[in-house]
């Protein structure tokens, strides 16, 4: 069964890559980019619980919560400085 | 039908209810108009599905000892994702990428024009004492970035006020 | 040193929870474990100053509780109605900026209203005004000013919420005069002007 689960798994998420690469390609903003890239972040995380759950083991845990601590920095960094020009 | 199978089954719902969350926020963001509304789709699903995907760990690993590290994860999330939403969200509006037309209600607005009016008038005033406008200028914003704690209006029309400041010197 | 000193009674909450998270992520909650984590927060705070949370010294566990249940059914909720929205409106959306003034001036409490506002259904923290304590929102699906209103109202029901679990005895007698009516319920919107809310 769980392999099953885990094809449709990754299809979904494959999707789910997809169109966010698609938003940061398309923009059309610097902001939308960094929106995208964000929510991209957030699907690698989903992988990576995804390849624990199936495979039973633990060892992206240390990754997984460094990612959820410092994932957002990015984000802020860039919208702190961003300027004015598109 | 034992527990094994039970276990295993709810796991598997949320590994995929998760997934499908991603799939959400892919799509709003490809679907939506504009910047701020995009911003929705990039923090919500994303607590939610990390939440499930999280669950299904647990649960696959049949571990009460990974309930807290877990949590913690999750929390993190939790207290950050807005966090990076509300910056990118506010930078979005203070550099124009909203898109006015696209807003029935804008209370903001009336707070940052009356605040430009304002600051406008004071440009004014200090021109016709006599000062030079750079003075004015320095005042105003004189030292680092001020922290988040600002008023929103005081610092959002900059573009625009340099702009205003730059004709008037060109006038002189 | 130039900071003004923290007594070790302000930091505890920080102290505990520098421990809990040491404990959790050796997923060992031994005593041991604990006390080496223990020595090692104090460490971290005696050598990294931060400027002290100011709590607000009361947390009722009762309304903690529900206002978590409650906060995860509407996080849930949250997620359904983006993933609906995108898919069946998607490009005619129709959002708006709204004001919405909060009873409470600790900034303990605006920050988590803030945080909760952002997580829950249609509704995202654009803008911050610390003197006057006004959150301001972008909301999905708002059209006009009658919706406008139900969100405010909604996001106060938030804060009321939130003060009932962690908020200052002060800020709780506020909204006990408030519900039992001696006070009126209108609220100066952001720009000063006063509004309707009958």
């Amino acid at each position: 069964m769980m392999q099953t689960v885990l094809i449709i798994v990754s299809v979904l998420l494959s999707l789910a890559a997809a169109g966010t690469i698609y938003r940061i390609a398309k923009g059309p903003s610097l902001l939308d980019r960094v929106l995208a890239t964000d929510v991209l972040l957030a699907i690698f995380a989903a992988g990576l619980a995804t390849d624990m759950a199936i495979n039973q083991h633990l060892e992206n845990l240390v990754l997984m919560v460094s990612l959820s601590l410092i994932g957002f920095i990015g984000s802020v960094t860039v919208a702190r400085f961003v300027s004015d020009k598109r | 039908m034992n527990t094994h199978v039970l276990l295993d089954s709810i796991a598997a719902i949320c590994l995929i209810a998760g997934a499908m969350m991603s799939l959400a926020a892919a799509i709003g963001l490809i679907r939506f108009p504009d910047l701020l509304s995009r911003m929705h789709s990039a923090t919500k699903p994303q607590v939610l599905g990390l939440l499930l995907m999280l669950i299904a760990v647990a649960i696959q690993l049949r571990s009460w000892a990974l309930v807290p590290v877990l949590l913690i994860a999750w929390v993190f999330q939790l207290l950050t994702a807005p966090v990076s939403a509300h910056m990118v969200g506010r930078a979005g509006y203070r550099t124009k990428h909203l898109r006015k037309e696209l807003l029935k209600v804008d209370e903001l607005d009336e707070v940052v024009a009356a605040a430009a009016q304002y600051r406008a008038s004071e440009y004014k005033e200090a021109a016709e004492a006599g000062e030079s406008v750079e003075e004015a200028v320095g005042d105003q914003r004189g030292g680092p970035l001020p922290d988040d704690a600002e008023t929103p209006a005081a610092r959002v029309d900059e573009p625009e006020e340099e702009e205003r400041v730059r004709r008037r010197r060109e006038r002189e | 040193m130039k900071h003004p000193r923290v007594s070790l009674r302000q930091e505890l909450p920080l102290v505990i929870w520098l421990v809990l998270i040491w404990g959790a992520l050796w997923r060992d909650f031994s005593v041991g474990n604990l006390l080496f984590g223990a020595l090692i927060a104090l460490a971290i705070t005696q050598l990294f100053y931060l400027p002290p949370v100011e709590l607000s010294g009361r947390f009722n566990i009762l309304h903690g509780i529900s206002f978590t249940g409650i906060f995860l059914l509407q996080l849930v909720k949250a997620s359904f109605e983006v993933f609906y929205l995108a898919v069946a409106q998607g490009p005619r959306l129709n959002n708006s900026v709204v004001a919405v003034q909060l009873r409470s001036s600790s900034d303990l409490l605006v920050t988590t209203t803030g945080h909760v506002i952002s997580l829950i259904p249609g509704s995202l923290v654009v803008e911050v005004d610390r003197s006057t304590s006004t959150l301001y929102l972008h909301c999905m699906n708002v059209g006009s000013t009658e919706e406008a209103d139900q969100v405010r109202n909604r996001v106060r029901g938030v804060e009321v919420r939130l003060i009932r679990a962690m908020g200052s005895r002060e800020e709780l007698e506020l909204v006990r005069r408030e519900v039992d009516g001696h006070t009126d319920t209108e609220w100066p919107s952001a720009t000063g002007r006063k509004e309707d809310h009958s």
